[in-house]
């Protein structure tokens, strides 16, 4: 299928925030970040900066005219600090100048006087010091107390994982423009643009009808662009209105490393419980979520944290608590899978010990657990068209676990200095946003009179194809050529009130959504088709590759005619829908309810080798049978899939985030903080679908396919876990990701007891 | 002798970009990034990590070589605009022609394609292989990406779209010393393109440059640029330039020279010192990227003196010559002697490094190299290591270890090297001399691993260069301690 995004794309003409051409008045804007992880100011010394030529203005928290405060949920982050730092890179100042440089320069000329107070990086030693953002969160189901009696097995120990940063390749970027003399619009590399407008509104003191938000496309966002754009449009709009001139901020990499949040450190303790069989029958957890300096979204990931902590497993007696810890570092935000693959590793970690424990291999105790049909979460919902043990099965029968398992043994058998190890991981992932109200979305349609068709939805397209699969949608309904399609950037003023594009539900949500304005539009233009062809009301009337058929015979009427017919005949061609995702709800003072549309399910099987002289490790391969419903666009699915394993398997092996003890960021480019590369991303992905899947909560029976996949990637860690131990069969493995070829080498060869790493902690 | 032909700064830079001759009188030191974004709107080419480390930036640069114009793929960000003079540079819109061309086409085919941001610098850098590999295949295509992130799509697709190229197409490409013609007759790049060495011809006439002595000494520009952003903003660079007619890699007296202004891939690609030196393509392509490896330079890895320097650390067990020269006087220091403490060596501030030379290694002597970094391509060694050694009857007689990451300096592990002069090649031996090194070297924790991490590296780096260099010898079962 034609991609007009693509092709533009691949020649480079496709227009990102930082190509839009800007009037010769525009100023540029650097901003002051605090250098202290914690400290009161004394002082902010803007002299020596305002002489500099070129400077128009230099903004603190004084100049704001509406409230200075961007927090979401909490209300607990203001936009430029003002007595108070509580992160290194807390926005204090902000430059505009003439030029970028310019304002560089100024930038490095204001001085602030902070007096230093103590600073906290450890979310434990924020919860022992009582620094939690929300109270104490606890899910649970069955008896935990009473169920302990009956385990055989009791295994218990701690987790951590590290944060994760974006890498969006475009980073942050705004670009705002005084209107009339009264408003303001802002284009801005978000994922939410009607966050964006609400922080910015509230920022300027003005009504959000007097902001206008758009944003053309942007060059990946994955969470980073869906909370955390709303500081950078909001300063780019306090310098246009106060100045009247267009003003534009892109941060440089260096700056967005350091001061935006990333994905939470979470640092867990877990008890789990098994009978001699291998099926688990109590598990308790406690998650200590990093969440930073402000609440950020974090209360609403450590929910998912919670809701997908068994994975995709059944256990009847749980206990889960969530801590949300603040400390003095950027607040962590939204990042692909949101709080669930923290919770997942805590669980896929418990397994893997409680196997080591039992002398049986992990995906024994795995496989037995799986959900079945009907089977009870712990947060009270069922499982309903539950492919759990599906996909487990048609990975076997595709795949051959055994025959994986009795190769790589023969392997290991033969060689002494490479191992290999492999594992198992399904998933299990809810689809909605956890916050009920925030399952909407609205579309806007027109038809124009030359039959063309042009579509406003809130999604932000950033690379998961959402353009392309409404087009398929409108173009399936209307049976017209999808060049007549356009989908238009998505904006503020045309759609309202709408949802980030995040928890991989935005087709699902703007899809549906777009069925029903399309369906709307195509009712009137064959009900105009009908008079004009004197057909009756009861004949069957269709459009199948733009011609009209009436009970299943073409007429001379195309596309075209009837359209214009029907704008001549003064009917509607435009309308506005709506939907909202029905039979959800969520009760949050007992924890329980149906909180998710539908779940994905899949499962993975990873080979890894390790040069056990060397201590580094190739990923081998990544085979997936995955439950994709009936994906109507399998090109992007499968890429979905695949670009997310590549995520989620750096975030557990190489992707290290590094502070120090003072909060600050060490990791801070692209030098010292590495993603995949093409050589490191597994030699071999092979994605298959579950065959005969269905899902009628989805566009026409498809799955949500953004987030879900990512979770594969946390197998690696277990395949090189087992590699590790076939090197070495008495190690035990510690469960701290990212497993960095730095700790395997500590593991296989350190002589110290002591934790390694002195200098810098995570 | 090969000498600096002198200091160059043109005041007025001509060059070509895509198929309009430029004429700018901008600071030579400022990166061609942001020129092609902001004086020439070409806003294909994206910003994204502005320190080479990503290829968003991917440009071509072709210098006129007889009536050919040869190309390298190389990040604009930094990149000197003052490193254009004289030169063809081509962006994705210099690529483009009415349709998409087969690079292009292959993308689309095969959906490589998701926010779209990284996708113009995977285009221009296969191009660049295109134009200059002598073989077309999918291991040189997929080698022509090793400096190009994509953070969306997991890099499947993109291999499969290489593989839907070679299918499709890399028969037809098969004439090295024709390319262009051959890419311009098969649609991979414009037409245009033929007439650039024309082009070129008149340029390089035009240009009058003033000569100038002062500012930093700028050879690839791919460490300076880093550091010293600002400071070359403010202070002006000059270039390094060798007389394009000399040789840069060459045999005297069974000395080897290499110009100090030799580039990685240059080392890499010589056929006289992959005779000499057989692995020497193997080891460097742990070197950066290919971008990086088209513009760093040996002498700029040696004088940068950073204590992890690949090519430094491997021409130190070679016991290397650097030559230096300063208005005509020449100077030799042994590389062994040059480096004092960190970032402190043996050089006047105005002197220049010329060339490096070594004995040709003997029969029967062995080298090996090794580095170890998070992420195995385009990475900063956590530790590396070379290592030159000649075993007769399995006594010991020649070695030299070099290590980089263990001290503030690229370090001679004199002592350990001492000990094993001599001895027998057994695992006993060995062991000891893993705790000499252990005693003779002085890592600190940092962003590339804790000192306790380097330690472990550095013991484990010797074994492996045995393993590697005597697995007849030591016997993998050995190993495991
Ligand atoms: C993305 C990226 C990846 C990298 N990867 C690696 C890697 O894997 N391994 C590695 O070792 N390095 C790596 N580097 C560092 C760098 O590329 C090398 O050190 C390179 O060899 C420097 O050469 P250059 O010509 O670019 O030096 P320049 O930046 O031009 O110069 C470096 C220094 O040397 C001086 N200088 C240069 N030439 C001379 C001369 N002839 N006489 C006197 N002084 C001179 C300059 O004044 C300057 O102080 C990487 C850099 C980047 C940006
Ligand atoms: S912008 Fe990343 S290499 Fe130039
Ligand atoms: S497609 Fe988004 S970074 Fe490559």
């Amino acid at each position: 299928m034609v991609n007009t995004d693509l092709t533009k794309h691949v020649r480079g003409e496709s227009i990102f925030i930082d190509d839009i051409p800007v009037p010769v008045n525009t100023v540029y804007l650097s901003i002051l970040f605090s250098p202290l992880a914690h400290g009161k100011i004394k002082k902010i010394i803007l002299d020596e900066a305002i002489k500099v030529p070129g400077v128009k203005k230099i903004f603190t928290a004084k100049d704001i005219p509406g409230k200075n405060q961007i927090g979401g949920i909490v209300l607990d982050e203001l936009l430029l600090a003002e007595d108070e730092v509580t992160y290194v890179g807390q926005p204090v100042a902000v430059v505009a100048a003439e030029t970028q440089l310019i304002a560089r320069i100024a930038r490095n000329k204001i001085k602030v006087e902070i007096e230093k107070l103590k600073a906290i990086t450890d979310p434990r030693e924020a919860f022992a010091a009582g620094e939690l953002i929300i109270p104490p969160k606890i899910f649970s189901s069955g008896n935990i107390e009473t169920a302990w009696k009956d385990c055989d097995v009791i295994v218990d120990g701690t987790t951590e994982t590290g944060g994760q940063e974006h890498i969006y390749m475009e980073t942050q970027v705004s670009l705002a423009f005084p209107i009339d003399g009264e408003g303001i619009k802002i284009f801005s590399s978000t994922q939410g643009p009607t966050v964006v407008q609400r922080i910015a509104a509230r920022v300027l003191d003005l009504p959000m009808n007097k902001v206008e938000v758009d944003v053309p496309r942007i060059g990946g966002g994955f969470g980073g662009k869906e909370d955390q754009a709303n500081a950078w449009a909001a300063i780019t709009a306090l310098a246009a209105f106060n100045l009247k001139c267009p003003a534009k901020l892109v941060l440089p990499r260096e700056e967005d490393i350091r001061v935006t949040g990333k994905r939470h450190p979470y640092s867990s303790d877990f008890k789990i419980g098994l009978d001699k069989d291998g099926k688990i029958l109590a598990y308790e957890f406690t998650f200590y979520q990093n969440a930073g300096a402000a609440a950020d979204l974090s209360p609403a990931i450590l929910d998912r944290t919670l809701f997908h902590a068994a994975n995709s497993y059944f256990i009847p007696n749980l206990k889960a608590t969530g801590l949300c810890c603040r400390t003095n570092l950027p607040p962590n935000t939204a990042f692909r899978g949101f709080g669930g693959p923290q919770g997942m590793f805590v669980i896929e970690a418990a397994i893997f010990k409680a196997a080591q424990t039992m002398g049986i291999e992990p995906d024994v105790i795995q496989q037995k657990n799986l959900l079945k049909e009907g089977d009870s979460f712990h947060y009270g919902q069922n499982a309903v068209n539950c492919t759990a043990r599906l996909c487990w099965q048609s990975l076997d029968s595709k795949f051959q676990i055994k025959e994986i398992k009795d190769s790589i043994a023969k392997f290991n058998s033969s060689n002494t200095l490479l191992k290999k190890g492999m594992a198992l991981m399904p998933i299990c992932f809810g689809i909605s946003f956890t916050n009920t109200f925030m399952n909407q979305a609205s579309v806007l349609v027109h038809i124009y009179s030359d039959g063309s068709v042009g579509i406003s939805s809130a999604a932000v397209e950033m690379g998961q194809g959402i353009n392309a699969k409404l087009r398929q949608i409108a173009a399936k309904i209307f049976s017209v050529e999808i060049s007549r399609i356009k989908i238009e950037s998505s904006n503020t003023t045309r759609v309202a009130n709408a949802s980030p594009t995040a928890a991989s539900s935005s087709t699902d949500l703007n899809g549906k959504a777009l069925l029903i304005a399309c369906n709307t539009l195509l009712e009137r233009l064959l009900k105009s088709a009908k008079e004009d062809l004197n057909l009756k009301e009861n004949s069957f009337l269709e459009i199948k590759n733009e011609i009209v058929y009436s009970n299943g015979n073409p007429t001379k009427s195309k596309w075209i005619d009837i359209v214009n017919s029907a704008f001549l005949k003064r009917v509607n061609l435009s309308t506005q829908a709506q939907y909202a995702t029905p039979g959800i709800y969520f009760d949050k003072e007992i924890s329980k309810g149906n909180a998710f549309a539908y779940h994905v399910y899949g499962t993975a099987i990873i080979e890894t080798t390790l040069d056990c002289l060397r201590g580094i490790y190739r990923i081998d391969s990544v085979k997936v049978v995955h439950d994709f419903g009936k994906s109507f666009n399998k090109q992007i699915d499968i890429g979905q899939a695949e670009g997310g394993i590549v995520q989620g398997l750096g975030w557990i092996t190489i992707e290290d985030i590094i502070f120090d003890h003072e909060g600050k960021l060490a990791t801070n480019s692209f030098s010292n903080y590495k993603i995949p590369d093409i050589h490191f991303a597994p030699e071999e992905m092979l994605i298959l679908p579950l065959e005969n899947s269905t899902n009628p909560s989805g566009v026409f029976n498809s799955k949500a396919i953004g987030e879900p996949p990512l979770m594969y990637g946390i197998g690696v860690f277990f395949a090189l876990a087992n590699a590790m131990k076939a090197f070495r069969p008495n190690i035990n493995i510690s469960f701290s990701a990212p497993l960095t070829p730095e700790k395997v080498m500590l593991k296989l060869y350190s002589r110290s007891k002591e934790k390694s790493s002195n200098y810098l902690s995570q | 002798m090969q000498k600096n032909a002198g200091i160059r700064l043109a005041r007025t830079i001509h060059f070509i970009c895509n198929n309009e001759i430029i004429s700018t009188e901008i600071n030579p030191a400022a990166s061609a990034l942001d020129f092609i974004r902001t004086q020439l709107h070409l806003n294909g080419t994206k910003e994204s990590c502005r320190e080479g480390d990503c290829g968003a930036c991917s440009i071509l640069i072709g210098e006129l070589n007889g009536s050919q114009v040869n190309y390298k793929t190389v990040n604009s960000c930094i990149l000197p605009i003052g490193a254009l003079a004289g030169k063809h540079i081509v962006t994705i819109e210099g690529l483009n022609q009415q349709n998409l061309n087969p690079v292009q086409q292959s993308f689309i085919n095969e959906s490589a394609i998701q926010c779209g941001f990284c996708t113009p610098g995977f285009i221009v850098s296969l191009t660049g292989s295109l134009l200059s590999s002598s073989k077309i295949n999918y291991v040189t295509l997929l080698a022509a990406i090793d400096g190009n992130i994509c953070r969306c799509t997991g890099y499947a697709s993109i291999k499969r779209s290489i593989i839907n190229f070679v299918d499709l197409h890399s028969n037809k490409i098969n004439q090295a010393n024709e390319r262009t013609k051959e890419l311009v007759q098969y649609g991979i790049v414009p037409e245009y393109f033929l007439s650039i060495p024309d082009m070129l011809n008149n340029i390089t006439k035009e240009a009058k440059e003033d000569y100038i002595t002062n500012g930093l000494v700028t050879a690839g520009g791919t460490d300076i640029f880093l550091q010293k952003n600002k400071e070359i903003e403010n202070e002006g660079i000059i270039f390094i330039e060798t007389d394009s007619k000399l040789p840069k890699i060459y045999i005297e007296n069974n000395e080897c020279r290499i110009s100090a202004s030799a580039t990685v891939n240059e080392i890499r690609e010589s056929s006289i010192l992959n005779k000499i030196l057989p692995d020497i393509k193997e080891y460097f392509s742990l070197f950066g990227s290919t971008q990086i490896r088209n513009r760093a330079t040996l002498g700029g890895n040696i004088i940068n003196a950073s204590p992890i320097g690949d090519m430094t650390i491997f021409f130190l067990v070679l016991n290397s010559i650097l030559h230096f020269s300063e208005d005509g006087k020449l100077r030799e220091v042994s590389m062994s002697e040059f480096y004092k403490g960190y970032k402190l060596f043996d050089k006047k501030p105005k002197e220049i490094l010329e060339t490096i030379s070594f004995r040709i290694p003997e029969k029967g002597l062995k080298i090996n190299f090794e580095k170890i970094s998070r992420r195995t391509y385009l990475d900063i060694a956590s530790v590396n290591s070379a290592i030159l050694i000649n075993v007769r009857q399995n006594i010991i007689t020649d070695i030299s270890i070099s290590a980089g990451g263990v001290a503030p300096f690229p370090m001679l592990l004199k002592k350990t090297s001492k000990y094993l002069n001599g001895k027998q090649l057994c695992l006993t031996n060995l062991k000891e001399a893993c705790e000499i090194a252990e005693q003779e070297i002085s890592p600190i924790s940092d962003v590339r691993g804790s000192a306790e991490y380097k330690t472990i590296l550095v013991k484990q780096i010797i074994l492996a260069h045995f393993n590697k260099l005597f697995p007849d010898l030591i016997k993998a079962e050995e190993l495991v301690w």
